[in-house]
C-alpha cells in the first residue's frame, strides 16, 4: 500500500512540475539582462521600463480593458437573465443557444461572427465587434454559474414572497438578486478573465488599427521574441492571479453560505 | 397573473434575442456562405449575377453552388489534413489521460482539507494567458535553451544528429498537452472522488493485487470521467490553430490553420465556410460518441 502511494506521489509531482516550470521560466527571464531567453546574465527591470514606454502596448492594454469591462457587464446582465430563464421558465431553446458557443471549437464562433459582421451588418471591425463576440461566449458561462446557484436554493422562498403580495420586481430586487449575488459576481469576474485572455475569437473579429493585448502578444511572439514579452506575460499573470483569488474567495463564500442554510 | 407572464418575457427575451442574432444567425450564414461562389477579389460573389463570376462555367442555381464541397472532396490533401488533426487530437488526449490520472487519483485520495488547494494548483497555470503558456514552450524548446543543449548533447553522445525541437510536430504535441491538461484532470477527479473505497478493500480481501484492483475496480468505474475529460480535450484540439501556428513548422498544418488561411489569407470565404462545416460535423460526431460512452454504467 505504501509503495503505491509513493509511485502515485512521484508521478503526480512530476505533472505538477510540468505545469509550473514553463511559467517560472517566463517570469525569471523577464528580469534577465539579456536579449536572448538563454542564459542568466544579471538582474534588470529594463524590460518593464521598455514595456511602459511602449505606446502601442499601453493602448492595447487600454483597449483590452475597455473590451473586457463592457463584455463582462453585458454578459453578466444577459447571462443572469438566461440563468433565471433556464431555471425558472424552462425556455427550451435557451440552454442550446447559451451553451453551444462554449462547447464548440472557438474558431467556429470566430469565423461565423466574422462573416456575419462583414456580410450582414456591414460593420467595420473594431472594438464593438470584439465586445459583441466576447459577450456571445461569456453569456453561457454566467448562465451556468447563476443556474447552479438557483438549483441549490429552495424555490418556495419565491413563492412565499409572491403569496405575501410582492410584485415580480420586488421579489427580484429583494429576494432573488441578493441570494444569487455571489454567483453574479463570480460570473462577472469569470467573463472578465475570459474576455481579456481570449485570443482566437478576438483574432477573427478584430479590425485593423486598434491594438488589442493578446493580438499584440501574438505578433511579438511571431515576429521578434524579446524578454519584453516575458515582462508583459508576468504582469498579465499577476492580474489573472489576483482575479482568480478573488473569485475563489467568493466561491468558497457561496459554499459556506450553503452549509449554513 | 398577466404581470408574471410579462416578467417571464422580460427576463427570457433579451438573452434569447441576443444569442439568436449573434450566435444562431451567424451559424446559418456560415452554412449559406459555404454554398456560394467566391468573389474575384476575395469575399463573396454577388448573389444576383453568378454567371459573370463563376470561373468554371457552372453558373449554379440562384448563385448557389456545391463547388466548395466538390473542391473539398476532389483533393486528397484536405482529407489528409483532417486525418492528421484527428491523429493529433487522439494522441494528445491519450497523453493527457496518462498524465492526468495519477494527479486526479492523488487528489481524490488526499485528506479533504488539502483537496481544494491541490485543485487550485492545477487550475492556476491554466488561468494565465493561453499565448503566454505557449510562449513558455518556445523558450524551453528553442535551440538556445538549456533543455535543447542537454538533449542534443545526450543525442550526440550516442552518435545521433542534434535535433531542432521547436517548430516540429513534437513541439505542437507538448504545447497541446500542456494547454489542455486541466480539462482532463478536473472531470477525472470529480469522478474518482465519488468512488467508494469499500470496493477496493473488498477486492483486496478477495485476493486482488494492486494492478488487479486498479484495472478491475477503479478503472471501469472511472470510465465516465475518462470520456468526459477526453471530450473536453479532443474537441478544442480538433479545431485549434494557434498552437501549430506558433510551435509547429510549415508542415504542421491542421484543420484550424486551413480555416484561418481561408478567411485571413486567401479570403476564399465559401471554401473556409465549407471547412468550418466539416469541422462542425466532425465535432458533432465526436460529441455524440463521447456522450454515449460517458453514460454511467454502474447502476446506482
Amino acid at each position: 500500500m505504501k509503495h503505491t502511494n509513493l509511485t502515485l506521489w512521484l508521478a503526480a509531482s512530476l505533472v505538477y512540475i510540468f505545469l509550473y516550470i514553463p511559467l517560472v521560466i517566463v517570469v525569471v527571464y523577464s528580469f534577465n539582462d539579456s536579449r536572448l531567453n538563454a542564459e542568466w546574465v544579471g538582474f534588470t527591470l529594463d524590460w518593464y521600463y521598455k514595456l511602459f514606454n511602449n505606446q502601442e502596448m499601453l493602448l492595447a492594454a487600454r483597449n483590452s480593458l475597455i473590451i473586457a469591462v463592457s463584455a463582462s457587464l453585458l454578459a453578466t446582465i444577459l447571462g443572469t437573465m438566461a440563468g433565471l430563464a433556464i431555471h425558472r421558465y424552462r425556455i427550451k431553446v435557451l440552454p442550446f443557444l447559451a451553451f453551444a458557443p462554449i462547447a464548440m471549437p472557438e474558431i467556429l464562433l470566430g469565423v461565423s461572427l466574422l462573416l456575419f459582421f462583414l456580410q450582414v451588418l456591414n460593420l467595420t471591425l473594431g472594438l464593438v465587434s470584439i465586445i459583441i463576440a466576447h459577450t456571445t461566449f461569456c453569456v453561457g458561462f454566467v448562465a451556468i454559474i447563476v443556474r447552479a446557484r438557483l438549483q441549490g436554493m429552495d424555490d418556495s422562498i419565491f413563492e412565499a414572497a409572491r403569496d405575501l403580495g410582492a410584485t415580480p420586481w420586488q421579489t427580484f430586487r429583494l429576494i432573488t438578486l441578493p441570494l444569487i449575488m455571489p454567483a453574479v459576481i463570480a460570473g462577472a469576474l469569470m467573463s472578465f478573465t475570459l474576455s481579456i485572455d481570449d485570443f482566437v475569437i478576438t483574432f477573427f473579429t478584430k479590425g485593423i488599427g486598434e491594438p488589442i493585448l493578446p493580438i499584440q502578444i501574438y505578433t511579438m511572439i511571431k515576429i521578434a521574441v524579446t524578454p519584453e514579452v516575458n515582462a508583459i506575460s508576468t504582469l498579465f499573470m499577476l492580474l489573472t492571479l489576483v482575479l482568480i483569488i478573488i473569485a475563489n474567495r467568493l466561491d468558497s463564500g457561496i459554499l459556506q453560505g450553503e452549509k449554513k442554510s | 397573473m398577466n404581470k408574471f407572464r410579462l416578467t417571464r418575457w422580460l427576463i427570457s427575451l433579451p438573452p434569447t434575442l441576443f444569442l439568436l442574432i449573434f450566435f444562431a444567425v451567424p451559424s446559418l450564414i456560415m452554412i449559406v456562405t459555404s454554398f456560394r461562389f467566391p468573389g474575384e477579389y476575395g469575399g463573396l460573389a454577388p448573389l444576383t449575377a453568378p454567371e459573370t463570376t463563376a470561373a468554371e462555367g457552372d453558373s449554379g442555381l440562384y448563385g448557389m453552388t456545391l463547388e466548395a464541397y466538390h473542391f473539398f472532396f476532389s483533393d486528397i490533401l484536405y482529407a489528409e489534413i483532417f486525418l492528421k488533426s484527428f491523429v493529433v487530437a487522439t494522441t494528445s488526449t491519450l497523453i493527457c489521460l496518462i498524465m492526468a490520472y495519477p494527479v486526479a487519483m492523488l487528489i481524490a485520495q488526499s485528506a479533504k482539507k488539502y483537496r481544494n488547494l491541490m485543485i487550485l494548483l492545477v487550475v492556476l497555470p491554466f488561468a494565465s494567458n493561453f499565448l503566454i503558456r505557449i510562449y513558455a514552450w518556445m523558450i524551453i524548446l528553442g535551440p538556445e535553451s538549456a533543455f535543447s543543449h542537454f538533449i542534443n548533447s545526450v543525442l550526440q553522445a550516442f552518435g545521433f544528429e542534434p535535433v531542432m525541437m521547436l517548430f516540429s510536430p513534437f513541439a505542437v504535441l507538448v504545447g497541446t498537452v500542456y494547454v489542455h491538461l486541466p480539462f482532463m484532470i478536473l472531470p477525472l477527479y470529480t469522478n474518482l472522488e465519488k468512488h467508494d473505497p469499500v470496493l477496493l478493500d473488498a477486492a483486496q480481501d478477495l485476493g486482488a493485487n494492486r494492478w488487479q484492483r486498479f484495472w478491475l475496480v477503479t478503472w471501469p468505474q472511472s470510465l465516465p470521467g475518462v470520456f468526459s475529460g477526453s471530450a473536453l480535450v479532443f474537441i478544442p484540439v480538433l479545431g485549434m490553430f494557434a498552437i501549430p501556428d506558433i510551435l509547429g513548422g510549415t508542415g504542421d498544418i491542421l484543420i484550424g490553420n486551413l480555416i484561418k488561411d481561408q478567411f485571413l489569407g486567401t479570403r476564399d470565404w465559401p471554401f473556409g465556410s465549407t471547412l468550418s462545416i466539416m469541422l462542425m460535423l466532425a465535432v458533432l460526431c465526436v460529441t455524440g460518441l463521447f456522450t454515449l460512452l460517458a453514460r454511467p454504467r454502474v447502476p446506482r
